[in-house]
């Protein structure tokens, strides 16, 4: 069984739109709600795409606008101008 | 009209040009002089430029996106404190968790920003040298706000205001003093793992992430603003610590049984410096939102897991206390408050037995031991206070050598018997908590003598205030202690009856009534 990959944000109205995203690039993405967080885990490997996160806030977005929400992160990370990836190999 | 403007520099590009191609190689003093501590320690490096910070932010990207983190949170603080938002927590007890937050977080924070100051300086690579330095400006940002934000509750709650003298002197924040006292006195690589693995991804993801949470949970949009953004830096920390790891075992086959064994030392220091985060959630939290124990699962357990399984290519294997860590989270939150109930006069936060609904959630959550353990030293406890008898240990505690955590862990496999080790060294006998922090104490004995332990330190005679003669006859080291930690006698022992619980509820009551 592959472990698991996360991210974990505040939640807020950009939020609101990043997780939308990963749920649509994700299918296996698992969405838990705590208080004042939201927490997504997707077995393996968790991809958030600049271009789905754009089309959900319907403005440009820089990848690296994550660093004013991220709580915490599991997984190696790649990073790109399109693509924000967390891998575990196993 | 439209002008094309010419395509940017990706990330990739950007980073190598704006780190690695700004660095250069010292000709006027041969590199291994310039950066004398990466050897010391064993661990043999081949090719700097291997390193790559998988974050890539550049120094730009970092100042503006900490700028915009900043301003987030000061809005945040000042609305919360405008509207007087410390009535709004759940009840006056939680006041408590922010006094030992306030304790043991901050002064570690700034430890950490100098310690990354002190491992950038020495790191070779540009690479990690510019992740070193946003490091400790993150630390020192993350130092500060804490004090910002829980400064509007020391205008109100008592035993808040001398946590910096407190810091080095006290029993029970001496577990996170030595926690770093030993990460920064080692090499820097052993610094990395200590601080960027056990620290970053052990420790800050349950200590900023589920009690947090509990902490807005609990209507305290200040921990909340200033523990999250904290956070969102820790994820860069715990990727450099990572990244740190594998660079080494990528590096040089023979790197791989030291890096084990720093991971073996620095999971363990990082589970028992855990022991009272657990307790701020299970105990001190007035609403909770998930049991240490489950936060432990999550974040330990399987992301911990997570990691070992990955590094295994490496030859990297689970730690060696890890089935020990597993058995002790039913454990060691209830040990430690029971330990603090303890000790009435010697903390600046008040103590409670829990109430009854709280004592049947700590057994829906810890099914297997609380029940059976737990709840009737409670039950005595609480009867004993309501007879008049409210247990109150004078005594000094004896404390791990190595964790300095008081011994009151149980024996492993049998939670009725406290696990006590001992050794001799040069003479002396020393005391461990455990196992494991026998074995730590053994590789390196002469770094562990000099552990700054309160109890030796009150019965030496080194914690009296000034002008008190220590050398009379009828001197007695208890006497004095509290005064020398400027201990605020209306901020210890219980919680009912306190000025704290009587301010609060005036206060409230000011609020919501004409
Ligand atoms: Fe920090
Ligand atoms: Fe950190
Ligand atoms: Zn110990």
């Amino acid at each position: 069984m592959a472990s698991n990959a996360f991210i974990a944000f505040q939640k807020n109205e950009e939020t609101r739109c990043i997780v939308e995203a990963i749920v649509e690039d994700n299918p296996e993405a698992i969405v838990n709600e705590q208080p004042a967080m939201v927490k997504v885990d997707v077995p393996g490997r968790l991809v958030i795409k600049r271009a789905t996160v754009e089309e959900k806030m319907g403005r440009d977005f820089d990848l690296q606008e994550l660093q004013l929400h991220l709580i915490t992160i599991s997984g190696h990370l790649d990073e790109t101008d399109d693509e924000f990836t967390l891998s575990w190999n196993s | 009209m439209d002008m094309k403007v010419a395509k940017k520099l990706g990330l990739k590009e950007r980073y190598t040009l704006m780190t690695r191609d700004l660095a250069w190689d010292t000709t006027y003093q041969p590199m291994d002089k310039v950066f004398p501590q990466v050897t010391f320690e064993g661990i043999k490096i081949h090719d700097w430029d291997k390193w790559e910070d998988p974050f890539r932010l550049t120094m730009d990207a970092y100042w503006k996106y900490q700028a915009e983190k900043e301003r987030k949170l000061y809005a945040i603080l000042d609305a919360f404190n405008q509207n007087n938002g410390h009535l709004s927590v759940t009840d006056a007890r939680y006041m408590n968790v922010l006094k030992l937050f306030l304790g043991s977080t901050p002064p570690l924070e700034l430890m950490a920003a100098r310690g990354f100051s002190m491992v950038g300086r020495q790191m070779v690579g540009a690479g990690p040298r510019v992740a070193c330095q946003m490091q400790a400006v993150d630390e020192y940002r993350h130092f500060q706000t804490q004090i910002h934000s829980i400064s509007n509750y020391n205008k109100f709650y008592n035993g808040m205001d001398e946590f910096a003298h407190q810091q080095s002197r006290m029993w029970y924040l001496s577990d996170g003093k030595s926690f770093f006292d030993d990460a920064i006195t080692a090499g820097p690589f052993e610094f990395m793992v200590a601080i960027g693995f056990a620290f970053e991804y052990v420790l800050t993801n349950i200590l900023f992430v589920p009690f947090i949470s509990g902490a807005a949970y609990n209507g305290d949009m200040a921990a909340m603003t200033v523990g999250f953004s904290a956070q969102s830096d820790e994820a860069r920390h715990m990727t450099l610590g990572l990244e740190c790891i594998k660079f080494m075992l990528e590096q040089d086959p023979d790197n791989l049984p030291i890096v084990q064994r720093w991971i073996d030392k620095w999971t363990w220091r990082g589970t028992r410096k855990l022991a009272s985060v657990g307790m701020m959630m299970d105990y001190m939290l007035p609403k909770r939102i998930m049991s240490f124990k489950e936060a432990w699962e999550i974040y330990f357990e399987q992301n911990g897991a997570a990691l070992f399984t990955d590094l295994a290519r490496y030859g990297i294997t689970v730690p060696k206390c890890f089935s020990q860590t597993i058995e002790e989270k039913e454990h060691v939150t209830h040990q430690s408050w029971i330990g603090f109930y303890m000790k009435p006069d010697a903390t600046p936060f008040h103590t409670w037995i829990p109430g009854k609904e709280e004592l049947d959630w700590l057994s829906e959550k810890y099914p297997n031991t609380f029940d059976k353990y737990y709840r009737p030293v409670y039950e005595f406890l609480d009867q004993q206070e309501k007879t008049g008898n409210r247990f109150n240990n004078k005594t000094q505690p004896m404390n791990c050598q190595v964790c300095v955590s008081t011994i009151k862990f149980n024996e492993p496999g049998d939670p009725m018997s406290t696990c006590f080790r001992e050794t001799r060294y040069k003479g002396e006998k020393f005391h461990f908590c455990s196992d494991h922090c026998k074995d730590i104490f053994e590789h390196e004995p002469e770094k562990y003598v000099q552990t700054y332990i309160s109890s030796h330190q009150g019965l030496q005679g080194n914690c009296a205030p000034e002008g008190v003669d220590v050398n009379a006859p009828d001197f007695n080291p208890g006497d004095h202690i509290a005064d020398y930690w400027k201990l605020d006698k209306r901020a210890t022992g219980d919680f009912n009856g306190s000025e704290d619980q009587k301010n609060f509820a005036a206060w409230r009551d000011q609020a919501t009534k004409n």
